[in-house]
């Protein structure tokens, strides 16, 4: 009998069938119905000013990362990510700008996929934070026209910006904290406030990431642990000065925490690996939150929250391996 | 006790893929021309050939004794004449010295009349040696010598046989037809090693998907012996030894540790009907059961297989190879050994022969590690796989093991889940292999 060639790999010759680009391009999915709503809520404007940080993010990506990166999908969720955190007449130099950074300098510049300590859309946005606080901080009010694109979304690079055209508004977290006006939870359960693009409806965000927490893309402890620590938190404080203190569904329900909690810091790279560094990362990220918003100088906290914790995360991990099997025993008898 | 879930946490899902043979009755195959018996067939040192080319030989001679107490005897599983002792492609991708028969093509393969002592009235001792001089060997794949398990030293304390019937690796359905065809055989091996243990309780442990199975042993089962039947949770690998401790007992098997420290002996199915065998018609262990499946083979089949035949062979039983056939595995698919030819002999310790098809063999692209943790979520003896992996990559040695290397099983889970398809599992195989090689306290214990 004639024998054929025969393959000859080690072991196990089955594989699960999940894949990283596959989980990847399922949060990039997922991500398209918050584009959309941001798109509804804030117009044109805002599309573009997605498209500009994706565009830096994969533009960045394909010129300095590895052959045939683009196609794992990681450029793209960053890119998307900091195009959801940026104000709706952003102008779209610096939203690109912000692509760049996030990815040459909280990827890239690490070894590139997985290697990176700091969520890149974050470190993009904390970059752009530093470098135009006034852009960054300035809210057009919901509801102007679709077909909108104002003045400055189209500000030339370092040219200053431009006369200011629109009605500025403020946020929710904004009215509260300089203003101390509150703002209707379920307005901004749907969506319809000021805030930065995919920030404001906390339905859409919650459903598409609960879609990917069912088919296991990312940690549901996480999410989870972040909202039991803030509403609990600011439960509790709210019980002791209702005044000074907003009620846990506010907390829950503005500014970035929705986006930030389930699709920021569930981000794979820069999240524990452990079950209980997982709960230790999102009590953090939590509590930060609750401490920078009502105590610190910035209305919202949630990006600088899951940046510390980022930095945290190998020591999470350090301190939360798992109990091997069978050691629990030795111990014991020992 | 209460209905707690009977499993281990952690561990995977497969495709069990068993239909292919789920409803192949044993059958025995045709004597090949040539039977191949490498001197190593079990672990412990290999056996000292006590024939010579030209020698004739009958079906159940012992052809090669043991070689101490860790070591297990030959037997010819075919009569025919010695046609060399020389190095033969082995299982396990080396060659190794091997015996090889070339078969009396007329002879009726009947083995000489031979004298079997009543188990009923055999000391432990005595029972021992006669396991050992059959050449018996775990046929759950580890081939360790059954003989040994059954002489725990002086101060261990051993009060339960657990009996492995979980087959969880996907595709074979070896144990799964022992345990439905030939119950009383498995019954009888069981009485024969509760003796020799001197032990009074004997659990056997049957995944859920073999329903027939649990079904032929419950009503098979003797009234004056304390054996019970347990249905387990199907998950993978719930038939390795300390998973199924786990599962039963609740126990677990202190790191490093085997599982007498914990007061039990495991042993597979496969094993308990051959011990019958032994004590019921005299032969030494000379044929086994080997499912022949995959979507690479023409006719998938449970075959009674001539311990010694080539893979080929046996392949060709089953109707040859489809032309999608690409990967020849012996054992299960996740942790079998693959085989580059066809020359390769079925050994006692075989428990399948898979053959894989083109399609599940593609080769998927590898991405950096993510950081996910599902490696740490699949593993069953619950290590850091994913820093392990790191540390193999890296070479640091020595941090794997203090991060317990020694404890993984190379159940090939954490590969299984990897969704960047790194290697892990082969990983820790090589690190393993370079820190014996360095030289380990650990790997020296």
């Amino acid at each position: 009998m004639s024998q054929p060639r025969f393959l000859v790999t080690a072991s196990p010759h089955l594989k699960g069938p999940a894949t990283t680009p596959a989980i990847m391009w399922n949060v990039v999915g997922s991500l398209v119905p918050i584009v959309v709503a941001a798109l509804f809520f804030f117009g044109l404007g805002a599309l573009l000013v997605i498209i500009s940080a994706t565009a830096g993010a994969l533009i960045t990506e394909r010129l300095f990362g590895q052959k045939g990166s683009l196609l794992d999908g990681s450029a793209m969720i960053t890119g998307l990510l900091l195009g959801l955190t940026l104000p709706p007449g952003f102008p779209l130099w610096m939203a690109f700008v912000g692509g760049f950074f996030g990815i040459a300098f909280g990827k890239l510049l690490f070894g590139g996929l997985g290697q990176n300590i700091f969520n890149p859309a974050l470190l993009g946005r904390a970059f752009l934070q530093a470098a135009f606080p006034v852009a960054i901080t300035t809210w057009p009010a919901a509801g102007g026209g679709f077909w909108d694109v104002t003045a400055e979304n189209l500000a030339l690079p370092l040219m200053g910006a431009g006369e200011t055209d629109t009605v500025t508004g403020a946020t929710p977290l904004g009215l509260f904290k300089f203003e101390g006006v509150g703002t209707d939870t379920v307005d901004m359960f749907i969506g319809s406030i000021g805030g930065s693009l995919g920030e404001t409806s906390a339905v859409i965000i919650t459903l598409c990431g609960g879609y990917l927490a069912l088919r296991n893309f990312l940690n549901w402890r996480i999410p989870a642990g972040i909202f039991i620590t803030v509403a609990v938190l600011s439960g509790l404080l709210h019980l002791l000065d209702a005044t000074r203190y907003p009620d846990p569904a506010f907390m829950l329900f503005s500014g970035g925490l929705m986006l930030g909690a389930w699709f920021m810091a569930t981000d794979l790279v820069t999240s524990p690996v452990t079950k209980v560094g997982n709960w230790i990362f999102a009590a953090g990220v939590g509590v930060l939150i609750v401490i920078i918003r009502l105590w610190g100088g910035l209305p919202e906290g949630v990006m600088y929250a899951i940046l510390i914790m980022n930095a945290l995360v190998p020591f999470i991990n350090r301190s939360t391996q798992p109990q091997v099997f069978g050691t629990r025993v030795q111990e014991a008898e020992s | 006790m209460a209905a707690r879930r009977r499993t281990f946490r952690h561990g995977v899902h497969p495709p069990e893929l068993k239909e292919l043979t789920e409803g192949e009755k044993i059958r025995r195959m045709p004597f090949p021309d040539e039977v191949i018996l490498p001197l190593s067939q079990h672990t412990g040192k290999p056996a000292i050939p006590i024939v010579q080319q030209g020698d004739r030989v009958e079906r159940g001679d012992k052809i090669a004794r043991a070689d101490g107490f860790i070591s297990s005897p030959i037997h010819a599983s075919a009569s025919g004449t010695v046609a060399a002792i020389e190095l033969w492609p082995h299982p396990d991708g080396t060659y190794k010295p091997a015996i090889r028969i070339a078969v009396d093509r007329y002879s009726a393969q009947v083995p000489r009349p031979r004298i079997v002592p009543r188990w009923e009235g055999l000391s432990p001792e005595e029972i021992v040696q006669a396991v050992q001089d059959a050449g018996v060997v775990g046929l759950g794949g580890a081939a360790f010598p059954t003989h040994v398990k059954l002489s725990p030293p002086e101060d261990a304390r051993i009060e339960t046989i657990l009996i492995n019937g979980c087959e969880c690796e996907p595709y074979l359905t070896t144990d799964h037809h022992i345990m439905a065809e030939y119950p009383e055989r498995v019954y009888l091996g069981i009485r024969i090693m509760m003796q020799a243990l001197r032990v009074k309780r004997a659990m056997i442990g049957v995944e859920k998907n073999k329903p027939d199975a649990i079904e032929a042993l419950r009503a098979t089962r003797p009234g004056d012996l304390n054996v019970t039947v347990h249905p387990v949770t199907v998950k993978y690998p719930q038939g390795a030894e300390k998973m199924l401790i786990k599962a039963l007992l609740g126990r677990e098997v202190p790191s490093g540790k085997l599982p007498m420290n914990v007061g039990v002996v495991v042993q597979n199915v496969g094993s308990c009907a051959a011990i019958a065998e032994v004590f019921d018609t005299g032969m030494p262990l000379i044929e086994r059961i080997v499912t022949v499946t995959g979507l690479g083979v023409k006719r998938p089949a449970n075959l009674i297989v001539p311990v010694g035949t080539r893979v080929g062979e046996l392949i060709e039983v089953c109707g040859g190879l489809t032309e999608d056939a690409h990967e020849i595995v012996f054992g299960g698919p996740m942790m079998g050994a693959p085989q580059a030819s066809f020359d390769v002999p079925i050994l006692k310790g075989v428990t399948g022969v898979v053959v894989l098809s083109k399609a599940e063999t593609k080769p998927k692209e590898s991405y950096p590690c993510i950081r996910c943790g599902h490696c740490l979520d699949a593993c069953p003896v619950f290590l850091n796989p994913q820093l392990l992996g790191q540390q193999a990559l890296a070479g640091h040695y020595q941090d794997m093991e203090e991060h317990h290397i020694w404890d993984c099983m190379l159940c090939g889970c954490c590969s299984y889940v990897c969704p960047s398809n790194i290697p892990l599992s082969q990983l820790f195989q090589v690190a393993r292999t370079a820190i014996r090689r360095l030289g380990s306290k650990a790997a020296a214990a």
